[in-house]
């Protein structure tokens, strides 16, 4: 899993778990190609040999890998900035949040284009969903591209643990001989990994400075261009329709257990009534309840999300009572229009309550919520929300006797 | 009013003007606008925009800035109450950060 990449990608020592020889035998750097891992030798001036040359027992050259470049500092992978199917059902996946816990890239330097030695150095995480928005993102640039070891976690997030940071940064530029490789001595680091980064200990730790990048990897070609130059729109982060909505299936996987949980147990509570227990009140009680859930779920998770900016309120768990209350009163006069005044004020609590807490929970995706107010919020609305949910269970649990 | 906009007065990001050289640094890494650098020296123009991830404290090459820095999670923040633990963005199971 580890070695998933090229053979002759640079040296991480702690990927290195399984195999023995491998960080001595792979293409160490002083030395072209006499040991076994690399192509033969008459084929190392040029620039992309056959991907099939290099095959190796237990390896396996990453899809975005097109061929190599020759430099003092050894052969260096060239990245692809063309994205593959593979590369959009993986996208798919994390955005649901399949997988996403091991969705990472090999650490240490990449090509783009043809860089050379006064090639800008741009800094990534390892999360391959961040790598493969950077390399589709870039154009036709010619760069070389650091990725540290995030943990598979992108470089934002990272940042704020500091798995994105100033040690990381130093750790591998010190690994992949960068001061042999470029003759400039500056690092090109995503604005948001700032968080996890002090330019001055960088600068201070491995010879090179810090230039600040755009926030978003689409503006980097731009960025370069002006003579990395940043404009005042790509130093802001913004939250668009689109951003929101991309984040709304990973909130509803996260739950997925919880919501297991919770529908087996409305089942088993459904059918709880004046004969003790009664199988059909449980299915059409419990279903019932299932399907009011549902709606409060997709209330909190999805369209407050969405209509995020157009809520009235500041506070995330206000903003989702609006559409939970809406949508409560939406099903009361339809679906359950017979179902009786208690389980109405039930439902009608119930689903306010699971809208306004999941709301609340957005938060943690969104780009400008601080911690201060999140926590503020939730002291306020959390014990609303337990309050709310105990009487809706007991207004329910009456309205069968 | 900007659309984003959170809880007013809550943010605990401080600067000790005295201190700022005006590199303006923090003007860089801050993704919402918070500073201002005017002859030389930083000023806070925008606090409540102040999303507190500490990016600006920890590139200010003289100290002069201070934050409770964290994440604004709120699965993280019950993560923390119920193990006592420090709020951490960890993007696994239960925690929905990123």
């Amino acid at each position: 899993m580890l070695h998933k990449d090229s053979c002759c990608a640079p040296k991480v020592a702690t990927n290195v778990t399984t195999s023995t020889e491998i960080t001595d035998s792979c293409c160490p750097p002083a030395k072209k190609s006499t040991d076994q891992c690399c192509p033969p030798q008459q084929e190392i001036k040029s620039c992309c040999p056959p991907s099939k040359d290099r095959l190796k027992a237990g390896y396996r050259i990453e899809s975005f890998v097109k061929g190599w470049i020759d430099t003092p500092i050894g052969e260096i992978p060239v990245i692809d900035s063309k994205l593959q199917a593979v590369d959009y059902r993986g996208r798919i996946a994390m955005r649901w949040g399949i997988g996403r816990d091991k969705y990472t890239v090999t650490p240490g330097l990449y090509a783009i284009g043809s860089p050379d030695e006064k090639s800008e150095v741009l800094v990534s995480a390892n999360y391959k969903l961040s790598f493969d928005v950077l390399r589709s993102s870039v154009g036709a640039i010619d760069a070389w591209i650091l990725v540290i070891d995030t943990k598979g976690i992108n470089v934002w997030c990272a940042a704020g643990k500091g798995t994105f940071g100033t040690d990381e940064i130093i750790r591998c530029v010190h690994m992949v001989d960068l001061q042999k490789l470029v003759k400039h001595r500056r690092l090109v680091i995503p604005q948001l990994g700032a968080p996890g980064v002090a330019a001055h200990l960088v600068k201070k730790g491995c010879g090179f400075g810090v230039i600040y990048g755009p926030v978003r990897a689409t503006d980097l070609p731009d960025f370069l261009a002006a003579g990395n130059q940043a404009t005042t729109s790509m130093r802001r982060v913004s939250f668009s329709l689109q951003d929101r909505t991309i984040l709304t299936p990973v909130e509803i996987s996260m739950l997925r257990w919880q919501i297991l949980y919770v529908a087996l147990a409305l089942l088993l509570l459904g059918g709880i009534g004046s004969d003790i227990f009664d199988f059909s009140a449980a299915w059409t009680r419990g279903s019932g309840a299932i399907v009011a859930g549902f709606v409060g779920l997709l209330s909190g998770t999805v369209l407050t999300p969405m209509l995020l900016p157009w809520l009235p309120g500041r506070a995330f768990s206000i903003k989702g009572i609006w559409i939970g209350a809406g949508a409560a009163i939406l099903l009361c006069l339809s679906l359950f229009s017979e179902s009786g005044f208690l389980n109405q004020i039930a439902l009608l609590l119930q689903v306010t309550a699971i809208s306004s807490y999941t709301a609340m929970n957005f938060t943690g995706s969104s780009t400008y919520t601080s911690p201060s107010g999140v926590e503020k919020e939730m002291r306020l609305a959390i014990p609303c929300h337990l309050a709310a949910s105990g009487i809706a269970l007991i207004l329910w649990l009456s309205a069968a006797f | 009013m900007s659309k984003n906009e959170y809880l007013k007065g809550v943010a605990t990001l401080k600067l000790d003007q005295d201190k700022c050289i005006g590199c303006s640094l923090c003007t860089t890494v801050c993704p919402h606008a918070v500073f201002i650098v005017e002859d030389r020296l930083a000023r806070i123009v925008e606090l409540d925009h102040c999303m507190e991830c500490g990016a600006c404290v920890g590139n200010c090459p003289v100290t002069a800035l201070s934050v409770n820095a964290g994440v604004g999670c709120a699965s993280a923040i019950i993560h923390s109450w119920i193990t006592g633990e420090e709020p951490s963005c960890d993007c696994t199971e239960g925690s929905n950060c990123c």
